[in-house]
């Protein structure tokens, strides 16, 4: 009996989901505070780190806790009082673990912004609500979009400084529909808040009854997200092979990886890619445990009916619904190293678990990042420039656009002589 | 209608996974760091679930500093034979037999920075080209910024300021000859997800993570386990208490902490309103704000 009750307590964790979503913004927008409130209503700070930055924000003259100081854990970090990197913070509530890729505002805004982005469901806005839409606004809208993030949630903050005005929120709200739809982005979502005051946050503000929405913490909790995953198009690019030398399991070959797309089933045929080969699915596997279905983005291990030859960067999928396979590719790069990118200079380049080299064939436009609009007379791309380009491969990649998979849509160019990765890519 | 939706434990596991079997398609001989802490522990039991039927294809690797809680080294020789893995020992002990490290001095004298050097060592001597590692981001804040594969020059050195951005799920381990990679499948789990998986798995850890009697004494506020390692002053006075450890690292920098919970469901209650992160009880992260940084940097785990 006493076993049973422990065991209720403890098992809500079984249905917990895992929501990624990224910040990004400035100092002075409030964004510190707001992922302060969330973690502290979480109880997702603890004591000894609380105390530790309470110090050094103290000795450094800080009016406020300077909540930076929790993952700015390198040297250089602190003494330039600057974040470097994207830090990643958790936090959960009884219905979701919740991680946090915070991107920060000034220094290599791009490349970092890109990168939290590049795993995230949810993208959260801030909007200063006594300056309405501004460059950086449009600059977090257009790499939401361009990095497919679900869901986008515009927090129009510092409400308290505008009276709680409707008009104020309205006319925002108005603004960055216009813009927004300039673009894509699948849901987007309004949130008048203050961060410091907590209207909003977590709980519902009894300063603003005209606001009948919910708070950010609701959506954050119950925004749907099992439809971020690609459950449409079946693709299960093979990461590893498994042969266990074992007398028990003498004839097994399974295919191991993560299910990028789609559902598979046992008994499904199934076609592999480049070879053509067609079979069914004879098993699928988490271990020592058979499945009936399988879906993104599992990693499981699949057995065939038929002994073919298939090895890693190879791709599984339905005869029907096949991807792309091209050695010419559109894309839209962002780039991330000190040394521009050389036009017509060759490059390592990783796609889903396939290794290949590419040259690069023209540079058609870089992307005016907080206008939108295309700069066509100039073509070196510097760190943090996005631009369209197109590329040709050793040989054939297997791909979708990335509006329809993130994961068979997206690319990394690494320099080959210093192995560093350059550049990060999105099949247009 | 049927929900294809995956629980975070689930996610978590599936991420973990793939990076384990990117490590053994990327690199020629990798090894898994296993301390015989719950954090390798999870590791290790997702490498096997990673590679069934098949065995987990590299060494598990125990950088010993000599100084380890018995119950530790138990479970380590019962776990590795279990699973029937390859386990090579890393010595610290002879490493400073050799005169490669001055073992430290005093009351607080501790293995544990030396075990940087005898991990190097074991690096080279094997050729290993990637170690996996159980650190986590949320433990501590330089572990924060870093990567899940993390490139070493061959010196071992890490460069924080210098890192690979690490985009979607794609994993760049090239690199030189002579260089490796640190690679950490659970970057992204907190000591919580940790212990919610250990109970879902039903994975066995060793005893000192339970609540036990135990001879103590305190030594600035950190509850010691008294040992032949470690040199109490005369005022540190010897008690007996009911403690847990939070974390299983070197006896001499590992402190433990009051507790009842003598059940994995009991010490999720507990971690639901602790108020003190586990490294707390590290007395090894105190000697200064940057003092994991700095080993790291030198290649630390």
């Amino acid at each position: 009996m006493e076993n049973s009750t422990t065991k209720n307590e403890t098992s809500s964790y079984l249905d917990m989901e895992l929501l990624r979503f990224s910040t990004a913004g400035s100092v002075d927008d409030g964004k510190s505070t707001l992922i302060g409130r969330l973690l502290y209503d979480s109880k997702s700070i603890f004591a000894d780190q609380y105390e530790a930055i309470e110090e050094t924000s103290r000795r450094k003259g800080d009016e406020n806790v300077n909540l930076a100081l929790l993952t700015d854990g390198l040297r250089a970090e602190r003494e330039q009082g600057i974040t470097i990197d994207v830090a990643y913070r958790y936090f959960a509530t009884p219905k979701r673990k919740f991680i946090i890729a915070d991107t920060p505002g000034h220094i290599q805004y791009t490349r970092n912004m890109v990168t939290g982005a590049s795993t995230s469901n949810l993208s959260i806005i801030l909007v200063d609500a006594r300056q309405g839409v501004v460059e950086q606004t449009c600059r977090h809208t257009f790499i939401s979009s361009l990095l497919g993030i679900p869901h986008v949630v515009f927090c129009i903050n510092k409400m308290d400084l505008v009276d709680y005005s409707e008009d104020v929120f309205e006319k925002i709200k108005k603004d960055l529909e216009a813009f927004s739809s300039k673009l894509e982005v699948r849901d987007i979502h309004f949130v008048p808040i203050s961060a410091l005051k907590g209207d909003n946050v977590v709980n519902k503000s009894e300063n603003m009854s005209w606001y009948q929405g919910s708070t950010l913490m609701y959506l954050l909790e119950n925004i749907h997200i099992g439809s971020d995953y690609n459950h449409v198009d079946c693709r299960f690019p093979v990461q590893y092979v498994v042969r266990p030398q074992l007398d028990e399991f003498h004839d097994f070959r399974g295919y191991s990886g993560r299910i990028a797309g789609g559902i598979f089933k046992k008994g499904d045929e199934v076609v592999v890619l480049p070879s053509g080969f067609s079979s069914k699915i004879k098993s699928i596997h988490i271990y020592n445990n058979e499945i009936e279905e399988a879906f993104s983005p599992m990693s499981v291990t699949m057995t065939l009916e038929d002994d073919i030859d298939i090895s890693r960067g190879d791709m599984i999928v339905r005869e029907n619904n096949q991807p792309n396979a091209s050695q010419d590719l559109d894309l839209m790069v962002c780039w991330l190293n000190d040394k521009p990118m050389i036009n017509g200079g060759k490059y390592a380049l990783k796609h889903t678990t396939n290794d290949a080299r590419c040259i690069i064939k023209e540079v058609k436009y870089k992307v005016n990042i907080n206008t939108l609009h295309r700069i066509e007379d100039d073509k070196v791309i510097n760190t943090n420039d996005i631009a369209r380009i197109t590329i040709r491969t050793t040989r054939p990649l297997l791909f979708d656009k990335y509006s329809r998979n993130r994961i068979t849509g997206s690319l990394i160019l690494i320099n080959e002589a210093t192995n560093e990765t350059v550049g990060a890519a999105m099949i247009v | 209608m049927k929900s294809y939706n995956l629980t975070h434990l689930e996610e978590l596991e599936a991420e973990a996974i793939y990076i384990l079997r990117e490590v053994a398609s990327q690199f020629e001989k990798p090894a898994l760091l296993f301390s015989g802490g719950k954090d390798s522990i999870v590791v290790a039991h997702m490498a096997r679930k990673a590679f069934w039927p098949a065995k987990i294809p590299f060494p598990l690797v125990h950088i010993d500093t000599g100084h380890n809680f018995t119950e530790t080294i138990e479970f380590r020789d019962d776990f590795v034979q279990k699973i029937g893995a390859n386990l090579i020992v890393g010595s610290v002990q002879q490493s400073i037999n050799e005169g490669k490290v001055v073992e430290e001095k005093g009351f607080n004298a501790s293995r544990n920075a030396l075990q940087t050097v005898t991990l190097l060592d074991t690096i080279e001597q094997y050729k290993f080209d990637c170690a996996i590692g159980g650190a986590r981001r949320d433990e501590e804040k330089a572990r924060a910024k870093e990567r899940f594969f993390s490139h070493r020059d061959e010196f071992g050195q890490w460069d924080p300021k210098n890192q690979r951005p690490e985009l979607w799920n794609i994993f760049n381990g090239r690199k030189d000859m002579g260089e490796h990679f640190r690679v950490f499948p659970i970057s992204n789990w907190t000591e919580m997800d940790v212990w919610q998986y250990i109970l879902k798995e039903n994975i066995e850890i060793p005893s000192i993570y339970l609540a036990h009697q135990r001879e103590v004494f305190i030594r600035e506020g950190v509850i010691m386990s008294t040992s032949s390692f470690i040199q109490q002053r005369d005022n540190e006075v010897t008690t007996n208490m009911q403690v847990r450890f939070r974390t299983i690292g070197d006896a001499t920098c590992t402190g433990a902490v009051e507790s009842n919970a003598d059940s994995i469901e009991k010490i999720i209650e507990e971690v639901a309103v602790a108020r003190t992160t586990e490294r707390g009880t590290r007395s090894d992260d105190k000697r200064s704000e940057a003092a994991m940084e700095d080993r790291k940097k030198q290649g630390y785990f």
